[in-house]
């Protein structure tokens, strides 16, 4: 921690938050907000002052709660910055000012309450998200009595117990009463492995942390008595089997079954727990002074929005696995990288993980991010928008549409044409499946490559076949999954991969009707997840076009289906297939026959013939 | 399109068991001969494997190939790998196509060898003419803005940033709260060494 707060090449912004990332790998543009530093740090001594007269009396939340601390504080003894910190949220020098006593007392004058947030704007090339986790709250957890007891506590609560610089100096006493407790005993689990409550994943470090505690309970207390209640223990990794033996040598009686009930003997005050030991094939009952709760380890939903999406997820365009935590590029063989090119995970943002493996990939991180950094240059991916002025009618629509701001802006007055920003393009396809003119090729995604693969598949058999378009980051990915997790469904799809839902045309679905096509499936990102901002709100507003013209001509809607299947989503993927088959079955030869003989003479296909306006003027034209 | 004659060579690759399981590779591959402008039809049986790369680089020699089509796996593992291939074979990059009759196909039909195996034609079938119309392309290099954002100040987010900054990169290390150290400064000993967290 030191080390990070004094590397002459690392600057610490703390109290700060990411308010947007844009750009591309090795060229980011990071918006930072600088929450108002009310005490100047590089000023304050850490004197402490301040502090002794502070009026406000909160919790604290170093301490889990166990304790309070003032409006103006260290955060703890070996906090970086090592600085007094003004909370502004229980303050009471602000508006109006009640209070201005730390202020008087400031020998050094370093705090200051007008300070305002600041914006700061960053150039970098490469991210490392290292945003962690946090730990479940157990409350619906009720039969352990968390909220009911206070001798029943979290496992972080139990570490500031424990702790020398804790609320108790290192001795561990129960909240209750300040007694230290004799009879200790550990729940495991608690919101781990349960697909009712909490989360269905292992968490990774809890056995471990519980024999961990247990051991530092023998050593302080030998004379404790302490019970472990559990399903499994897990002690995989190195060194783990040998701390859990030394911890049975010290008496630890350690019993395979998650207690059923916990309730407190109104004359004693002890905690009653009832097991049914599973091992012993009897039920217990144990008489104890504590009780600690091996919470699971959940995903962070910081700022979350309505869907528990965080902000950082949305400006770097993460996507998440089923159990909350974000999605690796590949797990097996990029397990560091984000799928979006420079950015990369550290730690439990990634999954529950102890501090070993948290540093072990922080640094597996820093050197695929430094890897690129110490190329120099990036090689982008020649999937980027082209303008085929011959055919522009200059209507601006390209860059209205969009998600990159990376066109400039067409003038039919001035005769200018739209400018593509190649550097900021992502390639979403988006400009060219709007462009009504076909003024706009995608390379390597171009109109006649796309077609050329539908008439491909369409070439025999075309009634017992599904056309699909999949973006290529979700729901490509999610037929990836499907079939690594084996998941098994009937064959008549065909998937065709575009970067983005966004790239597919309306012409595309008429192209596949014209050819025979029984059905069609277009699938991208859900809304949340899109890799391209918000291309996919396009998609969807095209396909509902469709639809409406469908009907119109009298061509069942349900022929083009519109789904988002996300990368993680396998299990979906697959049963989306098997619906879609159904389907198909419905959908009769004269159906299709019909819908060839509507569309023949409509031309749906082609592109509109340009407008009549001036010439291109090559001088006009970018490059 | 220019007036270039398609030479389009044709990989399939069996994945040892895999694909060939499921998938009647040697049907897919008689099927590929008949396509409209393939002159090479190859099966491996690990494409991805040195031998079968080698095989695709003596095909583009031996049959002057002007573009491949790879069916094997899910381009999302292999595209980098096929397409330093055909590169060093003289071929641009992007001339290169794969056909994905593994994860959409032969994993998720194993129960059934005909309909995966029709199923795996069409998407050969697909990716060929797909390969017709490609277009050689060059990718655009960039600099690097040698600095990196580290976004949360755990143990993880410090450990990345000393690492970064130790390699002579600039770092900005970005934290929520008021001090650095995270879950971690909060832990009093850490397994499996029994020592202090900070």
């Amino acid at each position: 921690m030191m080390d990070a707060g004094r590397h002459p090449r690392i600057e610490l912004l703390v109290n700060s938050e990411v308010e947007d990332v844009t750009g591309f790998v090795g060229n980011y543009r990071a918006t930072v907000r600088r929450r108002a530093q009310y005490v100047d740090a590089s000023e304050c001594t850490s004197c402490g002052d301040c502090g002794d007269v502070c009026p406000v009396v909160v919790p604290d939340e170093y301490q889990q709660g166990l304790s309070s601390r003032r409006a103006i504080y260290l955060p703890f003894p070996q906090a970086v910055p090592s600085s007094y910190y003004l909370d502004a949220d229980s303050c009471l020098g602000f508006n109006p000012i009640a209070c201005g006593k730390c202020l008087e007392v400031c020998d050094k004058k370093c705090i200051d309450f007008d300070v305002q947030d600041e914006l700061l704007d960053f150039e970098v090339g490469t991210v490392v998200v290292a945003t962690g986790m946090e730990p479940y709250d157990p409350r619906p957890y009720d039969e352990y009595g968390y909220a009911r007891f206070d001798d029943v506590v979290t496992a972080m609560e139990f570490e500031r117990l424990i702790c020398a610089g804790g609320p108790s100096a290192g001795e561990l006493v129960r909240p209750s009463d300040g007694e230290v407790p004799r009879r200790v005993g550990f729940i495991q689990c608690v919101g781990s492995r349960s697909t009712t409550r909490g989360v269905p994943y292992c968490s990774n470090i809890c056995c471990m942390n519980t024999i961990k505690q247990t051991l530092q309970i023998a050593e302080h207390y030998p004379e404790s008595q302490q019970s472990v209640f559990y399903i499994d223990i897990r002690t995989f990794g190195k060194g783990f089997e040998d701390l859990y033996r030394r911890s049975r040598e010290e008496g630890v009686n350690y019993v395979r079954g998650l207690p059923g009930s916990v309730e407190q003997d109104p004359e004693t005050g002890e905690l009653v727990v009832q097991v049914e030991n599973t091992l012993a094939g009897r039920r217990e009952e144990h008489r104890l002074d504590m009780l600690v709760l091996a919470t699971a380890l959940v995903p962070r939903k910081l700022n979350g929005d309505a869907n528990g999406r965080r902000h950082i997820d949305e400006v770097l365009s993460l996507s998440h696995t089923s159990d909350g935590f974000v999605m690796e590029a590949h797990p097996k063989l990029k397990p560091v990288d984000a799928p979006t090119r420079g950015v990369y995970f550290a730690g439990c943002v990634e999954a529950p993980k102890d501090v070993k493996d948290s540093v072990t990939q922080a640094g597996a991180a820093a050197s695929r991010a430094g890897n690129v950094l110490a190329a120099g240059q990036v090689r982008i991916e020649a999937i980027t928008a082209e303008l085929v002025a011959d055919l522009c009618a200059q209507c601006k629509i390209c860059a209205e549409v969009c998600p990159f701001n990376a066109i400039v802006q067409a003038d039919k007055k001035a005769n200018v044409y739209p400018d593509f920003i190649e550097a900021a393009c992502a390639g979403c396809g988006t400009c060219a499946a709007e462009c009504p003119f076909d003024a706009i090729t995608m390379r390597h995604f171009e109109d006649a490559q796309i077609e050329a693969q539908i008439d491909a598949v369409l070439a025999t058999d075309p009634m017992e076949k599904i056309v699909a378009f999949a973006c290529n980051w979700c729901s490509y990915a999610g037929g990836d999954n499907a079939g690594t997790s084996r998941l098994q469904y009937p064959p008549a799809i065909r998937l065709i991969r575009t970067m983005c839902s966004g790239r597919v045309d309306q012409r595309f679905i008429w192209h596949a009707f014209e050819q025979g096509a029984p059905m069609v499936l277009v699938s991208g990102c859900h809304f949340s997840d899109c890799h391209y901002i918000d291309a996919v709100t396009w998609t969807q507003r095209r396909v509902e076009k469709v639809w409406t013209k469908m009907e119109k001509l009298g061509i069942r809607p349900e022929r083009l289906q519109l789904e988002w299947i996300s990368a993680a989503e396998g299990q979906k993927f697959a049963r989306v297939m098997r619906e879609l088959d159904e389907m198909l079955r419905t959908v009769t030869a004269e159906e299709v026959a019909d819908t060839m003989r509507i569309l023949e003479p409509k031309k749906l296909s082609q592109p509109k013939v340009v407008a009549a306006g001036p010439k291109a003027v090559t001088a006009a034209v970018p490059a | 399109m220019s007036d270039e004659i398609l030479r389009i060579g044709v990989f399939v690759c069996e994945c040892g068991h895999n694909i060939a399981a499921t998938v009647d590779t040697e049907e897919v591959a008689r099927f590929a001969e008949e396509l409209p402008n393939v002159v090479a039809v190859v099966q491996n049986r690990y494409t991805c494997a040195d031998p079968g790369q080698q095989e695709i680089q003596s095909a583009i020699a031996e049959h002057n190939l002007n573009r491949v089509v790879i069916a094997s796996c899910t381009p999302k593992i292999h595209e980098p790998t096929f397409r330093n291939c055909v590169a060093e074979a003289g071929l641009n990059p992007y001339l290169m196509e794969m056909a994905n009759i593994r994860e959409h196909c032969s994993w998720v039909h194993m129960k059934d060898r005909e309909g995966a195996t029709v199923k795996a034609k069409d998407l050969v079938a697909s990716a060929v003419g797909r390969a017709g119309r490609l277009v050689a392309q060059d990718e655009k290099t960039f600099p690097v803005t040698d600095a990196a954002l580290v976004i949360g100040g755990g143990v993880a987010g410090i450990q990345s940033a000393l690492e970064l900054a130790d390699g002579g990169h600039q770092v900005y290390l970005i934290e929520r709260g008021p001090s650095i150290g995270g879950i971690m400064s909060a832990l009093d000993k850490t397994f499996p060494t029994m020592d202090c967290s900070i």
